[in-house]
């Protein structure tokens, strides 16, 4: 049960709303966290918790593309392949990491590693191609960048390529 | 650095400033704040914005000191104030670097217009994907509360504003305003009918106000500096100060530039962005984000304020110039634009739901030469009837790259046609080739 492992969490949420509904989705990212995916009984509890029916938090849940009803691999790379990506690459680093990992945008490797998604623009068009990996954003996507990236987060589980906070064009004087 | 003044990115450009609190508080930060709170009237800090002619950074331009006016004086219940940080329109990344560079400035901004509006509680509403910019924002509210610039009695004036961050999960459509009211409100992010308009049924059904980052973050520097100053900015009387244009595509330096409003297509190109990465010349670019309409070289000197920009046929919208060189197919950047809609209908509506669905099938058949001449008309038909036609500007949205696209590279469309037609590969009966 979420409410007995994340008790002062939930009543943190919940406090910052006239309404309880309105934490329906900081909830539902809060399950999400601790299953990799929301699963059926969360989603059960949640509409207990915040007095709603089970299909009023399975219509809002299926809304939103963030949200994951089966679970994904340990890293979910999403590529943005809208047209600010495409014009510098984006196309290319779907390619590259499909080759890599064998998998198409959708699937997952077998070890349950890596799942690949093509998504639409992140916020990222002055720094494409780019990427998000879980909570990371990756940007600037050239070949060798992402063989370096999908080597770190295999071994290490993070990458110290991944940017941000976000600066872009630098200023002048702290180039390096 | 650039020649002329800069607002939004001073701070940030400065080397080893890191937007901490101690940081913001050196370059003047919270003075504003200080300043005011208590010693200028709510109304009076509204008509120095109105005075200011600052209009919202978001992408309908709408005056921000106006929509403030248009709250209930009398409405003795609680109001909102939403900060819309959902910037999820492709070609646009400013809110972002403000957000995460210089989060106590957008927080200034914040508590300024819950004075102003008479808000005690703030949700900045950010798009769920940006989870560092979530967390700066968390740790930056956290600071601010600690120093009494958020929350209960601030500065010791009996004024109070809390700030809440809440995160979307990955809909474009909430960044339209009612809709954002939908999503906060735990719902799916469908747009409202207006009106009634959120000044007077907003979040919860009380009088709200929305307002875009970047419009947010110009208020500290506004009460600080007066109204005259900024109104005497950019390109007056209607478009005032500056704007953080977020330029991609193919030139050589992409990223964010924030200009006096009114500086031309060409020298923000060509002078701050560097130019062309190539020796290709420029073929078409877009003003204001997806949104907005495609131009072409012959609008380089088009002037980036809201009413030069309509005049030539598309809109300064959120800010996002995309720039593409000379190869680039405009039927195929078209589809892309188009996907990218139809991926995020929120399918309320029939007309959005169902033709941009439509848009997508008969771009794509003629980019894989199977099209027919009488494509066309059908294009021009359904874009024709989806504008106008939906509860929110999206389905406008939607059908400004493939009109813009037929109206100045209509050839492009043909030549694909032409080739099927050529090559005989169009069957009878034949419709689309699916998604």
């Amino acid at each position: 049960m979420l409410i007995d492992k994340y008790k002062d969490e939930i009543s943190d949420i919940l406090s910052r709303y006239p309404v309880k509904r309105s934490a329906l989705i900081p909830l539902l990212y809060l399950a999400q966290r601790d299953q990799g995916y929301v699963t059926e009984s969360a989603m059960q509890e949640i509409a207990h918790l915040l007095r709603l029916t089970p299909p009023q938090v399975y219509e809002t849940i299926t809304f939103y593309t963030m949200f994951n009803l089966k679970p994904t691999g340990k890293f979910h790379i999403q590529v943005c392949k809208s047209l600010m990506c495409a014009l510098v690459g984006s196309d290319t680093v779907i390619e590259w990491i499909k080759t890599k990992l064998g998998i198409a945008p959708g699937e997952s490797t077998v070890d349950g590693l890596f799942s690949l998604s093509t998504v639409e623009c992140l916020a990222a068009c002055g720094t494409g191609p780019m990427m998000q990996v879980n909570d990371d954003y990756y940007e600037r996507l050239t070949e060798d960048k992402l063989d370096r990236i999908l080597a770190d987060l295999r071994s290490t589980g993070s990458s110290p390529l991944k940017s941000g906070p976000f600066m872009w064009p630098e200023p002048v004087s702290t180039k390096r | 650095m650039p020649k002329h003044e800069l607002i939004l990115l001073k701070n940030m450009m400065q080397p080893g400033y890191t937007g901490s609190l101690t940081d913001y508080e050196k370059t003047g930060g919270y003075q504003a704040l200080g300043n005011t709170l208590g010693k200028i009237a709510p109304s009076d800090v509204t008509a120095m914005v109105r005075k200011s002619g600052l209009r919202g950074r978001g992408g309908a331009g709408f005056p921000t000191g106006v929509k403030w006016g248009f709250l209930p004086k009398d409405y003795q219940g609680p109001r909102y104030l939403c900060c819309n940080a959902d910037e999820s329109e492709p070609g646009t990344f400013k809110d972002r670097q403000l957000m995460e560079r210089d989060p106590h400035q957008v927080l200034e901004g914040i508590v300024l217009a819950c004075y102003a509006i008479g808000a005690e509680t703030a949700y900045i509403y950010i798009r769920g994907e940006m989870v560092l910019g979530s967390k700066i924002l968390e740790q930056a509210i956290g600071e601010a509360r600690v120093a009494g610039y958020i929350g209960k009695n601030i500065l010791g004036t009996g004024i109070n504003a809390d700030v809440w961050v809440h995160r979307g999960a990955g809909a474009y459509i909430c960044g339209e305003e009612t809709a954002l009211l939908e999503s906060l409100e735990g719902k799916r992010g469908l747009p409202r009918i207006k009106p009634p308009f959120p000044a007077t049924h907003g979040l919860y059904n009380k009088p709200t106000v929305v307002n875009n980052v970047e419009t947010l973050a110009n208020l500290p520097h506004i009460l600080n500096k007066g109204p005259e100053w900024f109104a005497a900015i950019g390109s007056p009387p209607k478009s005032t100060g500056t704007r953080v244009f977020c330029v991609s595509g193919h030139v050589k330096r992409p990223g964010n530039y924030e200009v006096p409003m009114g500086m031309t297509v060409r020298e923000l190109v060509y002078e701050h962005a560097g130019g062309m990465r190539s020796d290709k010349p420029m073929k078409a670019f877009i003003p204001g984000g997806a949104s907005a309409p495609f131009l072409t070289p012959a609008h380089l000197d088009v002037k980036l304020d809201f009413e030069h920009v309509a005049a030539a046929g598309s809109m300064l919208g959120s800010g996002g110039v995309t720039v593409m060189e000379e190869g680039t197919s405009m039927v195929w950047a078209a589809l892309r634009l188009m996907e990218f809609f139809y991926h995020e209908s929120c399918g309320k509506c029939s007309p959005c739901r169902e033709g941009s669905s439509w848009l997508v099938q008969t771009l794509r058949r003629i980019l894989a030469k199977r099209g027919r001449m009488e494509d066309l008309e059908t294009l021009s038909d359904l874009c024709k009837n989806i504008a106008g036609r939906t509860v929110c500007a999206f389905g406008d949205a939607a059908v400004a790259p493939i009109q813009s696209t037929l109206k100045h590279w209509r050839q492009e469309y043909v030549d694909l046609i032409n080739e099927a037609e050529a090559a005989n590969l169009i069957m009878p009966g034949q419709v689309g080739v699916g998604r």
